[in-house]
């Protein structure tokens, strides 16, 4: 009997094989996560409405590896006893889990600004949401393009 | 987390003052979504909070999700009123918790 080459369908599952292995490499949960972004966002708020124009963003458009990409956030604030940021809450919409970091303020913190390392799944945005000791909630958003993830992978 | 953080404060300043705070400490930062070679979930393994008082009194303090990086950066602000002792404190999911002072001169 001769051998016969290698059916295309039989090639295809010789390399679905490594291409399993691929994936199981890839961090769980990213693709198709559920995403509660808004449902957070409502739960901060408590439903109030936010405005926007106080909240500065600051990080890179465009980032070749989500692991550790630097973030600042500054809300401008009188930051005194009657007027201040109580609370900052940054979230990344494509992420597994919307929520990245929340930072509390005090008067005594001078001013309403923090910074640190996040890290993005995917092209996502990144959104800011502020609340003030009256009550009033401030929010911004700057979308952040990813090359390869950063789940920790 | 065995290492002593990294903590950059002033060692003086002017009352009124608002001052830079820099903070880095070594933490793997096991966000849970990984799986091993074998397919095995990483659990879930973070430092949750970071929590900075002075003379006592809250002056900032953050809460950690997953999505933090590993060896976590923190840069905030204080402002200088009086001479006295800042304190660092980070606490890990599984309870444990890591101190650090600096202190200040302000006049």
């Amino acid at each position: 009997m001769s051998a016969r080459p290698m059916t295309r369908r039989q090639a295809v599952f010789a390399g679905a094989g490594t291409l399993t292995l691929a994936f199981a490499a890839c961090p769980r949960g990213v693709v198709g996560a559920a995403n509660e972004t808004a449902a957070e966002i409502a739960r901060f708020t408590g439903g109030t409405a936010t405005e926007t124009g106080a909240i500065a963003i600051d990080i890179a458009e465009i980032v070749e590896n989500g692991n550790a990409v630097p973030l600042a956030v500054a809300v401008e604030s009188p930051m005194t006893p009657d007027d201040y940021v109580t609370q900052i809450l940054v979230l990344a919409d494509a992420n597994p889990q919307p929520r990245v970091a929340t930072f509390h303020f005090t008067p005594m913190s001078g001013r309403a600004e923090a910074a640190t390392r996040i890290r993005l799944a995917a092209t996502e945005n990144v959104i800011v949401v502020a609340r003030t000791n009256q009550g009033k909630f401030y929010t911004a958003r700057k979308e952040v393009k990813v090359s390869i993830g950063g789940c920790g992978g | 987390m065995a290492e002593r953080p990294r903590i950059k404060v002033p060692g003086a300043a002017a009352k009124g003052e608002i001052i830079e705070i820099k903070t880095l400490i070594a933490h793997g930062m096991e966000s849970g979504q990984r799986a091993d070679e074998r397919g095995k979930p990483i659990p879930r393994k973070i430092i949750n909070r970071f929590t900075c008082e002075f003379n006592g009194s809250p002056v900032f303090a953050c809460d950690f999700e997953p999505a933090v990086a590993a060896n976590p950066y923190l840069q905030f602000t204080a402002k200088a009123e009086t001479s006295g002792t800042f304190r660092f404190t980070w606490i890990d999911d599984d309870g444990t918790a890591i101190t650090a002072e600096e202190s200040i001169v302000v006049t």
